[in-house]
């Protein structure tokens, strides 16, 4: 692979492993919670419990997804 | 005199408590991933930094730093949950295997050939966007009150102590286990990014950036809820004796 299109190659994948990493529901559950803090806040009602909820949860979920991974 | 001193008090405390964020993630990530990426990834971010502070100047009150908090908190949260659920799973699973020692199970740092680019971006983002929130301080203390030299020695001087009371303390880090530093620094940074990333959104956190020991203790308590569950069900999947 020529050098420029081997740059983009590596760098889209160094930000692939950086933010998706092993299991993809983090990223997809942090940004619903984004999107959702926006629109809660867009209506004028309090949205700033709702992403440590959101992490709270989504660690318990990730772990249960690895877990049954390894057996 | 009074203007002077108040300028410099204020400028100093406010710009520690910004300097006292960008030093943990520096510190955790160089203590968990090694120190050449990391200080190379810091050393970036400030002269990305200076060329951005001499460029903008006093106009760099001007620039909206909403979305970079927004960018660079969604990137912290969602790495330091990867290292969030790692580092549950690891001392769960052993312990605080290796503590005052290196755990055996561990790889000690970085030790592929090259660039550890994950290390150097962490301290980057970290260096660049706590870096401008303390230029920010210093232009709006500073430009506010026409002591703009005093807010800059004291914005230079809060980074710089804490910078150094930081980097004292680098070898006790060391001692730690690196599954329960990978927890920790997990930990430190899923509390940052979920703060930056909200506060980005121009939402309000309760007591502003009082709202951040109370993440810290909320997220401290779901890893140790997790650590005893995820103990639990190896016991529990364990064959009777």
């Amino acid at each position: 692979m020529p050098p420029p299109l081997s740059w983009i190659v590596a760098i889209a994948r160094f930000l692939y492993e950086f933010i998706v990493g092993d299991d993809w529901t983090v990223a997809a559950a942090v940004a619903a919670g984004l999107i959702l803090s926006a629109m809660l806040n867009a209506n004028h009602i309090a949205a700033w419990w709702l992403m440590p909820v959101i992490v709270v949860l989504i660690l318990g979920i990730s772990l249960r997804r690895a877990s049954g991974r390894l057996g | 005199m009074t203007g002077v001193v108040a300028v410099l008090i204020t400028t100093f405390l406010a710009s520690a408590v910004e300097a006292i964020e960008m030093v943990t993630i520096v510190i955790g990530v160089g203590a968990t991933r090694g120190w050449r990426s990391t200080l190379i990834g810091a050393a970036s971010g400030f002269g990305v930094l200076a060329v951005v502070v001499v460029v903008l100047g006093a106009a760099l009150s001007q620039v909206p730093i909403g979305p970079l908090r927004l960018i660079v908190g969604a990137l912290l949260l969602t790495f330091g949950l990867q290292w969030f659920r790692k580092g549950i799973m690891r001392v769960a699973a052993r312990g605080l295997a290796g503590i005052g020692g290196q755990d055996p199970h561990e790889a000690a740092e970085w030790t592929g050939p090259g660039m550890d680019w994950t290390a150097w971006f962490l301290a980057f983002k970290g260096v660049v966007l706590e870096g401008l929130e303390v230029a920010f301080i210093v232009v709006t203390f500073g430009a506010g009150s026409n002591q703009l030299g005093t807010a800059v020695v004291s914005g230079v001087g809060a980074i710089v102590i804490v910078g150094a009371v930081g980097f004292s303390l680098h070898q006790t880090v060391r001692r730690i286990p690196r599954s329960l530093l990978q927890l920790i620094v997990g930990v430190l940074l899923s509390t940052f990014g979920s703060f930056w990333a909200i506060e980005g959104l121009g939402i309000e956190w309760p007591g502003g950036d009082a709202a951040i020991p109370g993440l810290l203790v909320l997220y401290v308590a779901t890893a140790a809820t997790y650590i005893t569950l995820e103990r639990n069900r190896a016991l529990g999947l364990r064959p009777a004796a």
